[in-house]
């Protein structure tokens, strides 16, 4: 296939436009935690950003997409930008800690420079900092959401291990998606602990369309009066099991939203904040649609951007995921408005930033019922795992690898989250897999599927990422693929995105009226049976010794 | 099979003139449309709501001529603007014969 | 001659409606799985609607195709003189295009209503009002109806 030729043709093109400085050195910048700390405070309010933890309490690698690409309006615009093109946009030097920390090139050299990233204990450092030099009193804390789910111990306590962990970093407010696939009545149970709002101005009960959330908490903080507006995941009933939250309706819900900003406004709001997971292209979109929005504190696609993006008055701000980066905003607020901004996203580097004692301590305790069946050994690998990036990554290539080979399947499918820690070249961990796999819905299911069915399923995805309108955007990326080539024009209408669909075992056309024996995980649907993902992959670990996956070599990628 | 309970909600009941009165009503039914099968593979014959209707007094206020296409238990929400006291009545007509009814004493001052 | 008159207003509509609507959402690849068109003529007397006045508002994408929450309102001062008469709610891509249509007297003080709908496919949703003067508006929404499951 040609994907490995259009690979070094873009690689040749960048390198004859990168000056040469933009080399990557392997040696280590010299880093200090106060120098990751440091800005130059503006105003007195400080908006401290977390967003997309996915329930990883110790640090972490997670290497940034390849592809990411953009269609319509926001094609070549941030986040949009990857790898060499994005430390260009913002003068990042390649090599450099803060290029490992945003983009994918010489990740794995990088990650072995600089260790990895996040950590809670880390980010009680660097909040406790941030509260030290503005004043706890001037910094409101807000949690952009999926922090309750994705690791196993987040799966085996139900969310509880990190609503207790993350109490002790005092948020202000939070907003949630994956916390729904803990079910409704589990989301309640949760939210009633909380002793902070749980905010979704985008969530209605299904029989009368009464708010089920608060939409808006009110706070006085740096004598200014700030309203947050959340918004919950618009699509969690589509993209997740809609039989786990059956009463509760979402949606982007634009209209209400506008009539929220103008309530908080009439109810005195000098500052509104939209604590969202929309993801970033319906943040972006929203902020030209919504007048009277200051500040959008948006989650969900995962974008770890230097700056906030400006749309008119509106400051976007999207401060990455998995716990390697905290937002800080500062705000100058003077005569009831917005005078001026300053904004630094810390890479927490856990190697870098001390940790704070007691939450070390506290995260012990809880991990320690279940760290010798985590740190079990289960495989090994040759090659980095990442999974992050709009087509396959190396980690999806060992589960479906995994699924074809466990479930006697000829194609596999996985979803394509956004989530899930990458793993450098050498022992893999039941952890390691736990953090690509643990949800609620894991079940490995083997059916059959015309190649018919085939066809509109990836239609059906692709249009969900690329539709050039980012209202009809799901925010994950493509559906990962084991046993089936295809090509994508990303540029196409929906019913005309992909073609060339071919059965790698054989060679052969896929055939629309033939059936398929097809084993996939993460199913919508109520009652979908099979064993969990994590034993299919801990299965094949061990039946197939050392793995040394490529990544997407069967995927041809065009109209980008 | 019982007659279904209606369930309403008005935004109020004691109004001054000239104000707007939000009605919300919810009611049990399956919206049978006629193009589905049963178990034996047999069509399952049309039985809708068709018609939803809202009088003042006995004067009409709003009236919903309703197709298969509206989803089971329906939700139907609307408006009225009394403009003195007087009873709000709520009529559901089903293709079976059944007239389901409903009222609401709303006071104008 | 009747025909011919008939699918020539059809088609006019339909321009206009292409026109008028930045999304072309109208005449999509999703449209002419039924009589829509001729259902809304039917309704309209042949007269070509006009874009506005009339605001349907319905989800980007379902989450449950069948009850799609759907919100309609029309700007009119629902006076005995000046109010309006019917709205006609259609769906292009269902098996039969009619889904509602409501009736409001001036004593409804407002010309809403809110309901729930079944929509088999992805496909447009009209919604069509008669004015006390005789005069048709219009608003058009694309409704995607997905298979879902793979975001986040």
């Amino acid at each position: 296939m040609t994907t490995r030729r259009d690979f070094l043709q873009r690689t040749a093109a960048l390198s004859a436009v990168l000056p040469m400085g933009w080399r990557p050195a392997f040696g280590k910048e010299a880093l200090s935690q106060q120098g990751l700390l440091d800005m130059p405070p503006v105003g007195r309010l400080t908006l401290i950003h977390l967003s997309d933890i996915h329930a990883q309490l110790r640090p972490i690698h997670f290497r940034e997409p390849s592809w990411n690409l953009g269609v319509g309006e926001v094609r070549g615009l941030v986040p949009h930008l990857t790898g060499h093109d994005l430390l260009a946009r913002y003068g990042i030097a390649a090599g450099s800690a803060l290029a490992h920390a945003l983009a994918y090139p010489d990740f794995t050299d990088l990650a072995r420079s600089y260790g990895p990233m996040g950590g809670l204990d880390r980010i009680a450092t660097v909040i406790a900092a941030i509260r030290a030099e503005r004043g706890a009193g001037n910094c409101l804390l807000l949690d952009s959401g999926d922090s309750w789910q994705n690791s196993y111990t987040a799966l085996e306590t139900a969310g509880q291990d990190m609503v207790a962990l993350l109490a002790r970093l005092s948020p202000d407010a939070m907003v949630g998606h994956w916390e729904f696939t803990l079910g409704q009545r589990r989301v309640e149970e949760l939210v009633a602990q909380l002793g902070f709002p749980f905010l979704a101005q985008n969530i209605r009960d299904t029989a009368w369309g009464d708010p089920v959330f608060d939409g808006t908490a009110h706070f006085e903080r740096a004598g200014t009066r700030i309203a947050v507006i959340g918004q919950a995941f618009p699509y969690t009933p589509i993209a997740n099991p809609r039989w786990m939250v059956p009463d509760w309706s979402f949606g982007i819900r634009e209209g209400e939203l506008r009539a929220s900003v103008e309530a908080a406004r009439s109810a005195g709001a000098e500052v509104v904040v939209v604590l969202s997971h929309n993801g970033f292209d319906v943040d972006r979109k929203l902020a030209g649609r919504v007048a009277g929005i200051d500040v959008i504190l948006t989650g969900h696609t995962h974008d770890a951007l230097p700056e906030p993006v400006q749309v008119g008055r509106t400051l976007v701000v999207a401060s990455g995921s998995h716990g390697k980066f905290v937002g800080r905003l500062d705000l100058d607020v003077r005569n009831g408005e917005v005078q001026g901004w300053g904004f630094r996203l810390i890479p927490v580097f856990s190697d870098v930033i001390s940790p704070e004692p007691e939450m070390s301590a506290a995260i012990a305790e809880m991990r320690a019922p279940h760290e010798v069946h985590l740190r079990r050994v289960v495989g090994e690998t040759d090659t980095l795992l990442y999974r992050r990036g709009n087509f396959n990554g190396t980690f999806d290539d060992v589960i479906c690898d995994a699924m074809l080979s466990q479930r006697d399947a000829e194609i596999a499918l996985s979803p394509g989250f956004r989530w899930g820690a990458s793993v450098l070249p050498g022992e893999i961990t039941a952890e390691d897999v736990y953090n690509a796999t643990a949800m609620t819905y894991p079940e490995c299911y083997r059916m059959t599927m015309t190649g018919a069915r085939l066809h509109e399923v990836l239609e059906d995805v692709a249009d969900n990422l690329f539709n050039p309108d980012p209202y009809f955007q799901q925010g994950g990326d493509m559906v990962r693929v084991g046993g089936l080539g295809f090509s994508i024009d990303v540029g196409a209408a929906m019913g005309r995105r992909i073609s060339d669909m071919t059965l790698l075992r054989t060679g052969e056309a896929i055939e629309s009226g033939r059936d398929y024996a097809v084993a996939g995980w993460a199913s919508v649907n109520a009652g979908t049976t099979g064993p969990p993902i994590w034993d299919v992959v801990f299965d094949h670990l061990r039946d197939h010794g050392p793995v040394a996956p490529g990544g997407g070599s069967h995927v041809r990628v065009t109209g980008a | 099979m019982s007659t279904p309970r209606p369930r309403i909600r008005l935004s109020a009941t004691d109004i001054s003139a000239g104000e707007v009165i939000d009605v919300r009503t919810l009611i049990s039914h399956t919206m049978e449309t006629g193009n589905r099968r049963d178990g034996d593979g047999n069509l399952v014959p049309r039985n809708i709501i068709h018609t939803f209707r809202a009088e003042y007094d006995g004067e009409v206020v709003f009236e919903a001529a309703m197709e298969p296409a509206i989803s089971a238990n329906p939700y139907m929400q609307f408006n009225v603007a009394p403009r003195r006291s007087g009873t709000l009545r709520l009529i559901w007509l089903t293709d079976d014969g059944l007239e389901i009814t409903a009222e609401e004493a709303i006071t104008v001052s | 001659m009747h025909v011919d008159l008939t699918r020539r207003q059809a088609l006019a509509v339909a321009g206009a409606a292409v026109a008028m609507l930045s999304t072309g959402a109208f005449v999509g690849p999703a449209s002419a799985a039924n009589d829509a068109r001729d259902q809304l003529l039917a309704f309209t007397g042949g007269v070509e609607p006009q874009m506005g006045r009339v605001a349907l508002d319905m989800p980007e994408i379902a989450e449950n195709g069948n009850a799609v929450p759907m919100n309609v309102i029309v700007d009119s001062p629902m006076t005995d003189e000046d109010h309006v008469r019917r709205l006609m709610i259609l769906a292009d891509g269902n098996p039969s295009p009619a889904v509602a249509t409501f009736h409001f007297s001036p004593l409804a003080g407002v010309a809403q209503a809110n309901t729930r709908i079944r929509l088999g496919g992805t496909q447009n949703v009209l919604a069509v009002a008669e004015m006390s003067d005789g005069s048709f508006f219009m608003d058009v929404r694309e409704v995607k109806v997905t298979i879902g499951g793979c975001g986040g």
